[in-house]
């Protein structure tokens, strides 16, 4: 009986999605935004070689900053809701390899890291990326070396001072600029160099190592309350 | 391509929908819950497609001039690249949760917390 | 051109094979497994739809850490399990 209302609803939600599917046409051209978007003058104002990072950063800068505030809300919730037991456990020695390839490897990753959210208006890639592969770097060295504390104070301290950075360059645009989170407010440059596009990289790179400290926090929240 | 996208995603949408309704253990609940997210993504960066066009970042290959006939939609994938992260934030808090309900009555199963009144 | 519908359709059928393992399998530690394969061949996909940062990303967080996270998860309702048995016997 339960199985029978279960696939009349599945049944109910996929008549429902189906029309995505039978009345899809493929496109023709860009849509209307999209077009504006790419023409020559609006690319030179910005002067950004990646689009998405244009429209991410400039034209939907609001959606971001929703964003990062989502993030900064669910990493104090789970803050608030695991309490840190740092108690002492015996555990298994880990394996010689790990800790040499990890010894090696970290600094690689962390500069990988840091490449790709200061390119993020060059090339594929940005501050979302980029704070995830560091994110992942930690990992690592929680795994690796399990008895070495995370400096939770650093990462806190990371956190807020580029969250406020952040919104304190926004603010400023709408003060010197022509409104809100307007990246025109420093220099142009010229296209394709890594000094260009205004105020771009500077933001992109505030909001990789917020990303990054964020998720960084989040993850050694876990891993204080797993035992043995 | 797009065809075999958009069925793609539409399946997996579907699938994640009967790993929510006919599990009792809470963490395959959330599982289901990220498997609807991973198919609704693939949905919307299947709208952004274009036959026989490349990446919207232009480089040596793409000059400024023409670019708005050669790239696809940068519109759908700068929302995606926002949705992925929001997606990780809940399922860490989702998860949070999990853990803190569990401890409190020492199971997971979703009939076990229905009790309101006392 | 023929080569990437070729791809794209097994690439397809691999999401899908695996999304119907993350459900029915029953135990837990593949199910966790197959969902973080999902993810990473949808990122996969992403490139064939030309979209790299979205590959990169969904690369990174949707097969990477959201796979972790599960399994500290799972580690701590496990031990907790473990030693309620302990004292409870």
């Amino acid at each position: 009986m339960r199985n029978l209302l279960i696939l009349v609803l599945l049944a109910a939600f996929g008549l429902m999605l189906y029309p995505i599917i039978s009345e899809f046409s493929p496109n023709e051209g860009l849509s209307k935004v999209s077009e504006y978007y790419a023409t020559p003058a609006n690319v030179a104002t910005i002067n950004a070689a990646n689009l998405v990072t244009a429209v991410v950063v400039t034209y939907r800068g609001l959606d971001t900053l929703g964003e990062v505030t989502i993030l900064f809300l669910s990493a104090a919730i789970i803050s608030f809701f695991i309490k840190a037991k740092e108690s002492k456990r015996k555990l298994r020695a880990n394996s010689e390899i790990l800790i040499t390839a990890s010894r090696l490897l970290l600094p690689i990753i962390i500069m990988l890291g840091v490449y790709i959210f200061i390119n993020g208006h060059l090339t594929p890639g940005g501050g979302f990326q980029g704070g995830s592969v560091i994110a992942s770097a930690v990992i690592l060295l929680i795994l690796a070396f399990p008895e070495k504390p995370v400096n939770r104070k650093f990462l806190d301290f990371l956190e807020s001072l580029s969250g406020s950075v952040y919104v304190a360059i926004a603010a400023m645009g709408a003060v010197v600029g022509l409104g809100f989170l307007d990246t025109t407010i420093l220099p142009k440059g010229s296209f394709g160099h890594l000094v260009s596009a205004g105020a771009i990289p500077i933001i992109y790179s505030f909001i990789g190592l917020k990303v990054g400290a964020e998720l960084s926090n989040i993850l050694s929240q876990f891993r204080s309350v797993q035992s043995e | 391509m797009d065809y075999i996208a958009l069925t793609t995603g539409f399946l997996i949408i579907l699938g994640g929908l009967w790993a929510l309704l006919s599990h009792k253990n809470l963490i395959r609940i959330i599982i289901g819950f990220s498997l609807f997210d991973t198919g609704t993504h693939v949905v919307i960066v299947a709208f952004s497609y274009i036959r026989n066009r490349t990446a919207p970042i232009l480089d040596q290959t793409i000059a400024i001039d023409g670019a708005a006939t050669r790239i696809t939609d940068p519109v759908p994938q700068a929302l995606v690249l926002t949705a992925i992260v929001i997606g990780l934030g809940v399922t860490a808090l989702m998860l949070a949760f999990a853990m803190k309900m569990h401890k409190d009555k020492g199971t997971l199963d979703v009939g076990a917390f229905s009790d309101q009144k006392n | 051109m023929d080569y990437l519908i070729i791809t794209a359709i097994l690439l397809a059928v691999l999401m899908l094979v695996m999304t119907v393992i993350a459900i029915i399998h029953k135990k837990m530690m593949v199910a966790i497994l197959a969902s973080g394969g999902v993810g990473l061949f949808a990122s996969v996909l992403y490139l064939l739809l030309a979209a790299p940062d979205v590959a990169m990303t969904e690369a990174a967080i949707g097969s990477g850490l959201t796979t972790i996270i599960f399994f500290y998860v799972l580690n701590r309702i496990r031990s907790n399990d473990q030693q309620k048995n302990e004292t409870a016997k």
